[in-house]
């Protein structure tokens, strides 16, 4: 049987790590399509966790893959909409900065 | 010494992990976006290995149908459509940000492994089905869990059509009074100063 003299908590450190490196982008990057991947990363760091306990934990009734299957089309949804919004705003404002997306701000 | 199979499996695991550590932290990092964007779609490759490690072969093709072939692709459309060089100009107090958002994210990184380590996980489980993952997945999909299946394809339709409405540049509507166009293209064509930077 594959995948189990790996430990549950190897994936879970590889989830985190790329979970935490997504927020950091989220935070630091000024370019808004840079924002948009580091909540790809963010998804997928999660997407990591409920295949893990889905394969370790629950290795009959996979519920986790099922989750897995609705966040990856949320994400997709995400991407569309958000892109769309990115180009709209990029047309208005001439820039993709985000320290300059400031209209509502004060 | 152990089989063969756990060598070959420790190794592809270790391949694995270092390339989505390594490469998210090249998204983030790189100032040259292109190259982030085609380091993301290594990350999503190489999560999906992960995935067939953990015993979920069709998870691992949707991962690369569907972030792979759409969402990277998407992306890249977009940094075309948005390229215009641009100095992004010194921003008062970047680097007490970077700083302070660095321990922020090295703390909560500390949290997730104390969590992960210090909680007694109830292994092994139940052993996994393997290939016949998929026909789980079927019957779930259509009994348990059927009415957010249904959300989804009605997400799925909104998201369609709000990305059309927002993105395309003709004018949809017409002001009732005035009968000029109120839309996007009279909005890029007037400049209105309301969305413009103050000087």
């Amino acid at each position: 049987m594959s995948s189990i003299d790996i430990p549950l908590e190897a994936y879970l450190t590889i989830a985190a790590a790329l979970f935490c490196i997504g927020v950091w982008g989220l935070i630091n990057s000024r370019n808004a399509v840079r924002v948009l991947m580091s909540i790809e990363l963010m998804l997928n760091g999660v997407n990591i966790n409920l295949m893990a306990f889905s394969s370790y934990l629950d290795g009959t009734e996979i519920r986790g893959q099922v989750y897995a299957i609705f966040v990856i089309t949320v994400a997709a949804a995400e991407a569309a909409v958000g892109l769309a919004i990115l180009l709209s705003l990029y047309r208005n404002r001439d820039t993709v900065d985000m320290e300059r997306f400031n209209l509502l701000r004060w | 010494m152990p089989p063969l199979a756990e060598i070959t499996q420790l190794i592809v695991f270790g391949v694995l992990a270092t390339a989505v550590v390594v490469g998210a932290l090249g998204v983030v990092m790189l100032p040259n976006i292109v190259y982030s964007a085609f380091l993301l779609g290594g990350v999503f490759l190489s999560v999906a290995g992960l995935y067939l490690m953990l015993n979920a072969s069709f998870i691992a093709a949707a991962q690369i149908l569907i972030y792979v072939g759409a969402v990277n692709v998407l992306i890249l459309f977009a940094i075309m459509l948005v390229n215009k060089k641009e100095a992004m100009g010194a921003s008062p107090g970047i680097g007490l940000r970077r700083v302070l958002s660095t321990g922020v994210c090295l703390g909560l990184f500390a949290l997730l492994l104390r969590v992960a380590f210090s909680t007694p996980w109830a292994t092994p489980g139940p052993a996994a089905i393997g290939e016949d993952a998929v026909i789980r997945l079927g019957e779930h999909f259509f009994s348990d869990y059927l009415l957010p299946f249904e959300l989804a394809s009605v997400l799925l339709l909104m998201a369609m059509i709000g990305a059309i409405v927002l993105a395309r540049r003709d004018v949809l509507a017409t002001d009732i009074g005035t009968g000029e166009s109120v839309d996007q293209g009279l909005i890029e064509k007037a400049r209105t100063p309301l969305l413009m930077e103050k000087p």
